[in-house]
């Protein structure tokens, strides 16, 4: 850290932090408490951790959870990716900015409007609700975001390489897969990571395009929070924000690694 | 630097070069055929009606200044770019239409566009494991190709742990581990400090002869193409200006374009009073009292206006009048110096107030009485300087 920090930027930073993470922290610690009730602390105990174990509900919801997440994160990513590739590779072409407009229009619209808009679609196509229709929905929310991502590296991209690659007698199809895709390959996987991850903890799309048989976790955890919050719910929560600080501080220590790297290896070319 | 390759070639260079002139001869046909071809983008026509042959095992220069249309002309041959009429053919064949990755051409980038994914290996093997080239005879290609370039204790690095002269060098190796018909080279020296870009000029064309391949190359630094090539196409607004060896464009440069773009010139307006078999007399405007004595034929008559393209190293810059100073001298005052170390460029203001530049290579640490600013000096030159220029 900078030397000479005022204690202005301290307080903010502190403040800032509280605000952020005040709420999260205590959520954990409450999801270690032995009382019955949420608010009044009685001791430690993983005792909701077994609980949660034994709720075959939740088990359930999470389960339809990921796998919905895990579709939607790997079914966007395609989609997303090509979206990308069009719209920074083929120039201006008929329909360009009604198709990019028509892409990054999910970034902006209330979520409400998306699921509504969804499940007046599947309803109108006489499309039975359920695991599926989640799933559609999501893949048409999370695309976006990934197609944000890609063409942001893509735009960076140095067009010769592909060109060197044809030149060298590689067809352009094969071009894609050996030159094109394992050097946008990070921008591809943090589109992954991220389309993961608005799928796991949408709640507003897939209660509107849900049916039966298919309830995701925040779905499950809302209902259930209706009735009171159990210390169980702050058990779940617990674990899902595990998962998810693992994966971001991974995707973000394998980044800065890899800039780490190549910059002491660029430092080391360039001195010898 | 690839004292190897010079050592070998060191016999035979000279004797090669002086021999090669497939251009003159009739019989010989050209290995790359450009016919009227014409690459318009939009409203912009980049290349305009052009035909050029490039001969086998030539090392051919495009110059220019950006914009020109050089590097489109390049890329249609390695198939970049389709012309949008003429044709091109390389070895008889018609390319035209021919994608790049089934063109018998290699280009080297100006970025080098090394793959950086990949090792200084893979990158050099990356062409010949397209071709389903059998193993060993890729390792054998590779090893061959690091040795040239002098990187065999390099092949397992990335692109990035390399500099930026090694990176060249990778470039270089991977665009010729296919022995392509043609090398074509895009700036390829454009990113190396001067002199790196000497000693690799040098290198290139040791490689060009060894391998016996033909180069192309294009470039916007006259002193890099008249280093390396055997001949040059001046080219401007997508045209071909002037295509000759080196000397000949230097030396006779066919007009005010070219004579301005290669080297230091200076080009005085004048105008034409007797014309005989093989000298030209002309009254400069800048001194209309003096005469010029050209040694030239050329196809001008009497009060025609004409341009002098007098480059400043074949000027005489003095104190004292030469013997005949009405002839082929000019009068003036040193203006300004510009002080090179190996050369001293006087800039000599005429009593008009033009000025020309003349050179004088500093041959002695000490001079007596060395020119200086004011000084009246007397610059001459000999009828054979000179070069009368008609457009």
């Amino acid at each position: 850290m900078r030397k000479g920090l005022s204690w202005f930027n301290v307080t903010s930073i502190a403040l800032g932090f509280t605000f952020l993470y005040i709420p999260i922290i205590l959520l954990v610690i409450y999801s270690f408490n032995a009382s019955r009730l949420v608010t009044v602390w009685a001791g430690f105990s993983t005792h909701w951790y077994w609980q949660l174990f034994q709720n075959q509900q939740l088990l359930d919801a999470a389960w339809v959870t990921l796998r919905v997440a895990f579709l939607t994160a790997t079914v966007a990513t395609v989609l997303g990716t090509l979206a990308a590739i069009t719209l920074t590779r083929y120039g201006r072409f008929l329909g360009r900015t009604l198709f990019s407009g028509m892409v990054y229009a999910p970034l902006v619209m209330p979520e409400v409007i998306t699921g509504l808009s969804l499940l007046l679609l599947f309803v109108a196509i006489g499309l039975d609700r359920g695991f599926w229709t989640i799933t559609l929905a999501h893949i048409t929310f999370t695309m976006c975001f990934v197609s944000v991502v890609v063409q942001s590296r893509l735009v960076t991209f140095d067009r010769s390489l592909e060109e060197a690659a044809l030149d060298l007698g590689c067809t352009p199809f094969r071009t894609f897969f050996v030159i094109t895709l394992p050097i946008i390959l990070p921008a591809v996987v943090s589109g992954w990571m991220l389309a993961f991850t608005l799928s796991l903890d949408d709640l507003v799309i897939a209660s509107f395009t849900t049916g039966p048989g298919a309830t995701t976790l925040p779905m499950r955890i809302y209902s259930q929070v209706r009735l009171g919050v159990t210390p169980e719910i702050n058990a779940a929560c617990t674990i899902l924000i595990a998962i998810v600080t693992v994966v971001v501080i991974f995707a973000s220590i394998m980044t800065k690694r890899q800039e780490a790297e190549r910059q002491k290896a660029e430092r080391l070319a360039a001195a010898g | 630097m690839s004292t190897g390759v010079a050592e070998k070639t060191q016999k035979t260079i000279g004797g090669i070069r002086r021999k090669f002139a497939p251009w003159n001869d009739p019989q010989a046909v050209p290995l790359i055929r450009y016919q009227n071809v014409t690459k318009r983008f939009g409203e912009f026509t980049a290349v305009d009606n052009l035909s050029l042959d490039i001969y086998e095992r030539e090392f051919f220069a495009l110059l220019g200044p950006s914009g020109c249309g050089k590097t489109t002309l390049m890329r249609m041959l390695a198939g970049f770019e389709d012309p949008t009429e003429g044709q091109i053919t390389l070895a008889g064949q018609d390319l035209v239409g021919t994608p790049p990755y089934k063109r018998q051409t290699n280009m080297m980038f100006q970025s080098y566009a090394l793959f950086p994914h990949m090792s200084v290996w893979d990158n050099i093997a990356f062409g010949l494991r397209q071709d389903r080239m059998e193993k060993g005879a890729v390792n054998a290609r590779v090893e061959e190709m690091l040795k040239l370039v002098k990187l065999e204790t390099f092949a397992k690095r990335k692109p990035h742990q390399l500099s930026g002269g090694q990176r060249q060098r990778v470039a270089l190796a991977r665009s010729l581990a296919k022995r392509p018909k043609v090398l074509l080279l895009d700036e390829p020296l454009g990113a190396l400090d001067k002199k790196l870009r000497e000693e690799t000029q040098f290198e290139l064309m040791d490689i060009q002869m060894e391998l016996g391949m033909t180069f192309l190359i294009v470039t916007h630094d006259q002193e890099e193409a008249m280093t390396v090539a055997d001949r040059i196409a001046v080219m401007n607004h997508g045209k071909l200006v002037q295509v000759d060896q080196p000397a000949v464009i230097y030396e006779h440069p066919n007009s005010r374009y070219v004579a301005d773009f290669v080297g230091d010139v200076n080009i005085l307006d004048a105008t034409v009073e007797t014309v005989e078999p093989g000298m030209v007399t002309v009254r400069p405007a800048a001194a209309p009292d003096r005469r010029f004595r050209i040694a030239q034929d050329c196809a001008v008559k009497p009060g025609d206006s004409v341009a002098i393209a007098l480059r400043p190293e074949k000027m005489r810059v003095e104190l004292d009048p030469p013997g005949d100073s009405s002839v082929n001298c000019l009068q003036g005052e040193i203006w300004d110096i510009g002080y090179l170390g190996d050369l001293s460029i006087y800039h000599v203001e005429l009593p008009g107030g033009s000025r020309v530049k003349a050179a004088k290579p500093n041959l002695t640490r000490m001079v007596e009485r060395p020119i200086t600013w004011d000084d009246k000096v007397y610059v001459s030159f000999t009828p054979d300087a000179g070069v009368v220029l008609t457009s």
